[in-house]
């Protein structure tokens, strides 16, 4: 990270002449593929038929019938002209765009391909998609949150893990709404430890995280073994229903799949905006974010870098606790050990290739929500594909966002140093 | 060059040597006291968990007090008895001569020896990438994919005799851990790409594939478990004593590999420069060192180590893949090898104790009803306290360090 390119200008970054090309060839690439792969398979007189309403749901549409050579066709010729385009003008400051477009293209191609002569349900998958992103999405806004700041969380796993299970045991012997606060408070709490550990012990962050991550394993399946196998009055929260939202839940596709979801959905599109508004438009998110930065600058200016900090790291363990409270009070309502398998990476996967941006790690959420999802289904629609290989996605996704093959992350120049005054 | 000769003079005095003056100086005393520390945490939480404490506590606080601590001693008798044997049995069957029950008696004693077998390899992997500036935190993926080509070595080929296969199946393990390292140290080295979240990543690619694998190509036949055919007896590390002692040869494979890994660490030019990278890169890129090299170098080194624990698990105890070979030996080995001070000899003592500490709380776990995870919490201190060593300090009133302290800190995301 060369100290030019700064995060406080979103948008500044120019796109090299060779990334531009590598990436027209790709676009070229997958079209090339959809034609080899997909195009060459189908019957033509083959129809792929989508469901556009998921199972329980009030409205009702027509099934989209289409035939799927003609579909393939044009998603093959879209990504041609894409990377056409690409290659001879660039798309500049939009080329992530084309990205997204000609990867959604390639999702729809591969989609109408497996289903030919049978039926998906598109709706219901896209509605899993949401409800899998949740998770995904709030820790990777707890990542942000801490990250803007300067100070890594690789935490995020240990906390909702924590929070998810504090959620459950306070939820079953109060009610939900308590439970909920309390999965918040264990977060907040799990938050304060990391800034206690690395700001005031200015202990290295990767393994405060560690410590965290250790002890949120421990004590949960200690206690899930000790109290809450042999006495499930422990363990037994509830569920947040979902709550249907007049009128918009009425709208065909959209409605079910965004509009009857339960509180952590709509409390993860409010963060999402709230937060971007919050970091980007206010000044506490301006000194937030100069902390990360450049503290001394900061510092200098009289900002108290210290108490930003630790503010930052409390906010992102409780957002992480929120995101805990999900997979019991949201989803399944107990708690199991080790439930959150590793989701709170995936997390810090998103952040990353989100560019530490709401509503990039949003995006990135849903994206890995959709290949979580897309893994469930393959067994549906008999694709000779592994699901392991879906679900290894995110991970290599990042890992070449990392690389720079794709896009760059821009990393908060302080992040993993700890501040002294001097 | 001349550097490396003053060096290595430096460096003369043996293992055993610098761990008698570490011993001397204070920086032997705050690993022992976050151990202390954390063992008491641990008791502190099995006691205030402890039905016989929170049935009496609303009545008799006193009471409570002393049945909670009762019940964390109890424990620790069991975990201790779990891990070193019980004397009055090891007496009683040396007393009645049947071998069996000398064996058995014996048992746990061996039986924590063996657990802390992986405990050396997966230290040494994360003390090796700390000495060369970098954090390997994919230990674990690492061990995967060192079982995963160690099984496979181990059971395709028939027919070999022990003296190649088990050489061959282990030094597979050790090429698959290598592998899994090596791409993040290319990675870092070459885009900058941190090594911190790509060996995460790795990790769970490594669990995935293992998923498949078990599922389909490396399934046994005839199984609806997702495990591994059993490797050839030709390829299972050799057992010094029969049934139901596993000690086996691998111990002693760590301890040679814990002497080669010393011996390149802090003998050869090559991990000079290793170390000089890891301490000042900057110094390191002046002095003409290739710190790409040396990156790549030290990553795929630390994994080849991790893919040795790998090996050694399922070629010394397991002897078939599945999912659930390791108890995150990876993660537990990062607390380890920083207690160990990243330095073999004290790696080796780290997951001595460790080793122990893991087999006498399974004894716990099955008579004392404890689960086992306590130990998750025990090490989870016990890394806190090293990695912060001010809050030993403020506990115990010790005064602060002349020389500075050597603080990990790893190097931002981006690399540089």
């Amino acid at each position: 990270m060369s100290a030019t390119t700064s995060t406080l200008e979103p948008g500044a970054v120019s796109v090299p002449q060779t990334r531009r090309r590598v990436l027209g060839f790709a676009f070229l690439g997958v079209a090339a593929f959809i034609w080899l792969v997909f195009l060459r398979g189908v019957d033509p007189t083959m129809d792929t038929t989508m469901r556009l309403y998921p199972g329980g749901s009030t409205v009702v549409l027509d099934d989209w019938v289409f035939n799927t050579q003609a579909m393939l066709w044009i998603m093959a010729a879209g990504c041609a002209a894409l990377g056409a385009f690409q290659l001879v003008r660039g798309f500049g400051r939009r080329t992530g765009l084309a990205f997204g477009l000609v990867g959604g293209m390639f999702v729809f191609a591969f989609l109408s391909w497996a289903a030919s002569g049978g039926t998906l349900n598109l709706a219901g998958m896209l509605r899993i998609m949401v409800v899998r992103s949740v998770p995904l999405t709030l820790g990777a806004l707890s990542g942000i949150l801490c990250e803007r700041a300067g100070v890594f969380n690789i935490a995020i796993e240990g906390m909702m893990l924590t929070a998810a299970m504090i959620g459950t045991i306070v939820g079953s012997i109060s009610n939900l709404w308590i439970g909920l606060l309390g999965a918040i408070v264990a977060g907040g709490l799990l938050g304060l430890v990391h800034a206690i550990l690395s700001i005031k012990y200015r202990t290295d962050q990767i393994i405060s995280g560690t410590v965290i991550n250790i002890f949120a394993v421990g004590i949960t399946s200690f206690i899930s073994g000790k109290f809450m196998q042999p006495m499930p009055q422990f363990n037994d929260p509830g569920i947040f229903v979902p709550y249907e939202i007049p009128l918009l839940s009425q709208i065909p596709v959209i409605g079910p799949v965004l509009f009857r979801q339960n509180i952590f959905v709509y409390g993860m599109f409010f963060f999402v905006v709230f937060l971007t508004f919050m970091l980007f438009r206010t000044r506490w998110g301006l000194r937030h974010r100069a902390v990360g930065e450049h503290p001394k600058a900061a510092d200098t200016l009289g900002v108290n870098v210290i108490r930003t900090r630790y503010m930052a790291v409390i906010l992102g363990g409780m957002m992480a606790g929120f995101a805990g409270a999900y997979f019991t009070l949201g989803s399944v309502g107990k708690f199991d050990q080790v439930m959150t398998a590793g989701r709170g990476f995936i997390a810090l996967a998103a952040m990353i290739f989100g560019n530490y941006m709401p509503v990039g790690a949003m995006i990135a959420g849903l994206l890995f929500g959709f290949s979580d999802s897309l893994a469930a289904s393959l067994a549906v629609l008999r694709v000779k594909i592994p699901s392991e290989f879906l679900l290894m996605t995110p991970y290599l996704i990042t890992m070449l966002v990392l690389a720079g093959v794709v896009g760059r992350a821009q990393i908060p120049a302080a992040g993993g140093k700890p501040y002294e005054k001097e | 060059m001349s550097d490396a000769k003053t060096e290595a003079k430096q460096a003369k005095p043996s293992a055993v040597g610098v761990f008698f003056d570490e011993l001397r100086g204070s920086s032997l005393l705050i690993p022992v006291l976050a151990i202390v520390s954390g063992l008491l945490l641990g008791g502190l939480i099995v006691a205030v968990t402890s039905k016989s404490f929170y049935e009496v506590w609303s009545t008799s606080p006193l009471q409570a007090i002393g049945n909670g601590l009762k019940a964390a001693w109890e424990s620790y008798v069991t975990l201790f008895a779990g891990a070193f044997g019980k004397p009055s049995k090891i007496i009683d069957a040396i007393q009645g001569g049947d071998a069996l029950e000398i064996r058995r008696a014996f048992n746990p004693l061996f039986e924590s020896l063996v657990k802390s077998i992986p405990y050396m390899f997966a230290g040494l992997a994360v003390s090796l990438g700390f000495r060369a500036g970098v954090f390997n935190i994919g230990v674990e993926g690492q061990i995967f994919m060192g079982g995963i080509f160690s099984v496979w070595v181990g059971y395709t080929f028939k027919g070999l005799p022990p003296i190649i296969h088990i050489p061959f199946a282990f030094l597979a393990g050790a090429l698959g851990g290598a592998l899994w390292g090596f791409i993040p140290g290319l990675l870092k080295a070459k885009t900058g790409g941190h090594e911190v979240i790509n060996t995460i990543m790795m990790n769970y690619i490594a669990y995935r594939l293992t998923d498949w694998l078990l599922r389909e190509p490396m399934k046994r036949p005839g199984s609806t478990n997702p495990i591994s055919p059993i490797i050839e007896d030709s390829a299972k590390l050799p057992q010094f004593f029969e049934n139901p002692i596993r000690f086996h040869l691998g111990f002693f494979i760590a301890l040679a590999v814990a002497a080669l890994v010393y011996w390149f660490l802090f003998k050869t030019r090559w991990g000079f420069d290793l170390r000089t990278v890891g301490a000042n890169p900057r110094a390191a890129r002046y002095a003409g060192m290739n710190i790409v090299t040396g990156t790549i170098m030290a990553m795929s080194l630390s994994g080849a180590l991790a893919g040795m624990a790998g090996a050694n698990e399922l070629l010394g105890v397991n002897h078939n893949l599945s999912q659930t070979f390791s108890p995150g030996y990876g993660f537990d080995s990062i607390a380890l090898a920083l207690l160990g001070r990243t330095h073999p000899v004290g790696v080796i003592l780290s997951a001595l104790l460790f080793g122990f500490l893991r087999n006498g709380a399974v004894r716990m776990q099955a008579s004392a009803g404890i689960p086992i995870d306590i130990i998750s919490v025990m090490q989870a201190f016990i890394l806190a306290f090293i990695a912060a060593p001010a809050i030993v300090r403020t506990i115990y009133r010790l005064k602060e360090p002349k020389k500075a302290e050597a603080e990990f800190h790893v190097r931002g995301w981006g690399g540089s």
